[in-house]
């Protein structure tokens, strides 16, 4: 941790810009350029600053680094992006990706990325990553040149492999689990907060209603005038503060939502072992049946079932020679496969042992950003209640004037 | 006094004994003067071959001389306030006779004989009888006295004796008569044109604030709905983690409190603002009327000095009804001024107190 990047560097998303251009079919379009700011961090100077280094990128971009270290790196739990279009949202807040707040929030949400993948111990080392913090051209060319789509598995030996794996490790298939419950439980959760928030917003601002018939039937009283009028003014305030309190709630739901996309980066990794082990197991299996194979043409016993078996039978048996050559093949298979078996049990190992190390560290580091965000989300509803306590007190003092 | 002014909660299972009996009531002078205390409770139902209706008990107690017992139990079903309003009306046209609640609420659709719509009865019929006995002139009404006193079959026989349907209908198109010749309103004074005008704005912004306490209701019940689901969440969520499961906990009971505080609060607007709020709709149509029969009285004044300003002959026959007349309209109008500011001081203190409530228990919502 100590030589992690995010100590010697300074990194911020400042400024998001809307920009037109022209994409890859010549059509154009509207996107939104986040300014990315670097300064290196000098320990020793007092009152000198390094000089700031600015580069400007799209979310495509963040995209095609999120998926180089997700291909190169595939036992790291890597950190995941904020999202690409708005969900979970209440009726007040627009879906729309270009919407100001919108923007706003996903700019801290990239911040966000970059800081922690420039706090972890391993990524943070990467040069490529490196280049898209530094430097601006020639960085998509440079990405695309490390091959790492050639290295990505497909989604459908991924697939095959989760089914057909028999022996995955237990902790794996127990944190596979885990992240299945964790993305579900938080999305209902986001869910259930967005309709809340709803309804919040609703009680707080029909008492603003109040504030303008009060206002309107003091202007018949006498004695009940003044404080009637006092008592709307303070319907008013409450009315309005609803705005401050939910979009501080926002961020909250911000921070839950990383750890609902954490999830899948959990998933990934899983995915990666099984496709690993199940490897390792069809490897195995592979050179059992070589291994047989071979006995069998040695012994000429027969004690499979093959058509070839069948054939020789029915149209005779093949020559000394022929079989001669047959077992020397296969003896020749088999070496290469034990040697291959054996560097895909120790790829196997360290993958499990490299994977559930950061799968630890994740762990610490989810634990305590959890409970960080729950105690700001109590600290949140006490600064709202206290709000509406004074609120209501002066209302009430109002109210007793009347 | 506003000090002693004590919001009315009344449970209807209580023990009923005078110094409990202080406690129920809202206050409009010392408690030393009160005399005359009464209840409405324990709604029954009675069926019989042509219908089914509810009876309320009415139990009422007091010190005064005129009243043979000093305690008194009668049954009484909603036809029989209804009967008691009407005569209050006959005899004092210009006093502001409080509010009975509807006869069926079409709004809500409420079966009318659920217990919500029972309950809600009885507190207004309750409120109903403890106005009238407040009221300084009403509370001598020799039918209200009837109304506390006797069983119901000598209630039924006294009713068939008060004035007959067809002088009432006589009243009745007097009335439409006057008010089609634009009866009293020419000649009326100042202040009663000011009330008129007080009333309407007055109706206008209480059936608004009707309104928006109702709505207030409904998204608070909404927000109560959403937040029953809320809590168990992150109880759901403990479960699969081991570290932060006690935060997690934590946070599911502190909702769970939350569900309850709002429960607290929907309760405290539905026990105390709406209904208020709702007599007052009813009295503003109240007062209205009461307006209106003052004009009448008037217009009858008016129309039988201009007929005398035509006729020169029966002077004498016509001065004296003018006479009692003029009286007549004077009376009718120092009482309903008189009536009026009490009516005036009444409704300011009972807004004071239920928007002081409404405020109180969103404090102890947000202290919670």
């Amino acid at each position: 941790m100590e030589d992690c990047l995010a100590k010697k560097m300074e990194i911020t998303v400042s400024e998001a810009e809307k920009r037109t251009g022209r994409n890859a079919m010549n059509m154009q379009e509207t996107y939104t350029a986040y300014l990315i700011e670097t300064r290196a961090v000098e320990t020793q100077s007092e009152g000198q600053c390094a000089p700031v280094d600015s580069l400007w990128r799209r979310y495509s971009e963040f995209e095609l680094l999120r998926n180089y270290l997700s291909v190169t790196y595939p036992h790291i739990v890597v950190p995941p992006l904020p999202e690409k279009r708005a969900d979970f949202v209440w009726h007040k807040l627009s879906a729309d990706n270009m919407d100001p707040d919108f923007v706003e929030r996903r700019r801290i949400g990239l911040e966000n990325f970059l800081l922690r993948v420039a706090s972890h111990p391993v990524l943070c080392q990467d040069k490529i990553f490196y280049s898209f913090l530094t430097q601006e051209a020639g960085w998509k060319e440079m990405v695309n040149e490390t091959g790492f789509q050639l290295k990505a598995d497909s989604r459908l030996k991924a697939l095959n492999a989760t089914f057909r794996v028999k022996n995955p490790d237990k902790r794996f298939t127990e944190l596979k689990h885990y992240s299945d419950e964790l993305q579900s439980v938080i999305s209902h959760l986001l869910r259930v907060r967005a309709r809340v928030a709803d309804r919040l917003y609703g009680v707080y601002k029909v008492h603003g209603n109040y504030g303008r018939v009060f206002s309107e039937w003091s202007a018949i009283e006498k004695e009940m005038g003044d404080g009637l009028q006092s008592a709307g003014h303070h319907m008013d305030v409450y009315a309005a503060s609803i705005d401050d309190i939910l979009e501080e709630e926002e961020h909250y739901a911000d921070q839950l939502k990383e750890y609902l996309f954490y999830a899948e980066a959990l998933r990934a990794v899983c995915r990666k072992h099984e496709l690993m082990q199940y490897d390792l197991e069809m490897a195995a299996q592979d050179l059992t049946t070589k291994k047989q194979q071979c006995e069998e043409l040695a012994t000429g016993t027969v004690r499979t079932f093959s058509l070839k078996g069948m054939t020789s039978k029915l149209f005779g048996q093949e020559t000394p020679e022929q079989r001669e050559a047959k077992i020397k093949v296969l003896e020749e298979q088999i070496q290469e496969g034990e040697e291959q078996l054996k560097s895909k049990n120790l790829e196997g190992r360290d993958f499990v042992k490299s994977a559930w190390a950061d799968i630890e560290r994740f762990k610490e580091q989810k634990n305590h950003d959890l409970k960080e965000a729950l105690i700001s989300y109590a600290v949140m509803q006490i600064s709202m209640c206290k709000k509406g306590i004074q609120v209501w007190t002066n209302a009430k003092e109002c109210f007793s004037k009347m | 006094d506003a000090s002693l002014a004590e919001v009315n909660s009344f449970s209807p299972s209580m023990p009923i004994s005078p110094s409990s009996m202080i406690n129920q009531y809202k206050f409009e002078d010392e408690p030393e003067q009160r005399d005359l205390f009464i209840t409405v409770d324990d709604p029954e139902s009675h069926i019989t071959a042509l219908e089914t209706f509810i009876t309320y008990r009415v139990l009422t107690k007091t010190s005064r001389g005129e009243f043979d017992s000093s305690e008194y139990e009668v049954r009484r079903r909603y036809q029989d306030f209804l009967w008691l309003k009407s005569r209050l009306e006959e005899a004092h046209p210009t006093l502001i006779i409080p509010p009975l609640p509807e006869k069926f609420i079409m709004k809500g659709m409420v079966e009318r004989f659920s217990e919500e719509f029972i309950e809600t009865r009885r507190k207004a019929l309750h409120k109903f009888l403890n106005r009238i006995a407040d009221h300084p002139t009403l509370t001598f009404n020799e039918d209200f006295k009837i109304f506390l006193t006797v069983q119901a079959w000598e209630l039924s026989s006294h009713k068939k004796q008060g004035p007959g349907l067809l002088s009432r209908m006589g009243q009745t198109v007097r009335a439409v008569a006057s008010s089609v010749r634009g009866g009293g309103a020419k000649n009326r004074p100042e202040v009663f044109t000011e009330m008129n005008n007080y009333m309407e704005t007055f109706s206008q912004k209480i059936s608004v604030l009707d309104k928006i306490a109702h709505r207030i209701y409904k998204e608070e019940r909404e927000y109560f709905n959403e937040m029953k689901e809320y809590g168990p969440i992150h109880t759901l969520w403990s479960a699969s983690e081991d570290d932060v499961a006690d935060c997690l906990k934590g946070v599911a009971s502190c909702i769970d409190k939350c569900c309850k505080a709002t429960e607290k609060r929907m309760a405290g607007l539905s026990e105390n603002l709406l209904p208020i709020l709702h007599e007052y709709i009813l009295y503003s149509e109240i007062l209205m009327g009461v307006l209106k029969r003052r004009d009448q009285i008037q217009g009858e004044l008016d129309s039988r000095v201009d007929a005398l300003t035509n006729k020169k002959t029966e002077k004498d026959l016509f001065s004296e009804e003018i006479g009692r007349l003029e009286d007549k309209v004077e009376y009718a109008n120092n009482v309903l001024k008189a009536d009026w500011d009490r009516w005036k001081q009444n409704m300011q203190r009972d807004m004071r107190a239920t928007f002081t409530n409404v405020a109180e228990n969103n404090l102890r919502y947000y202290e919670e």
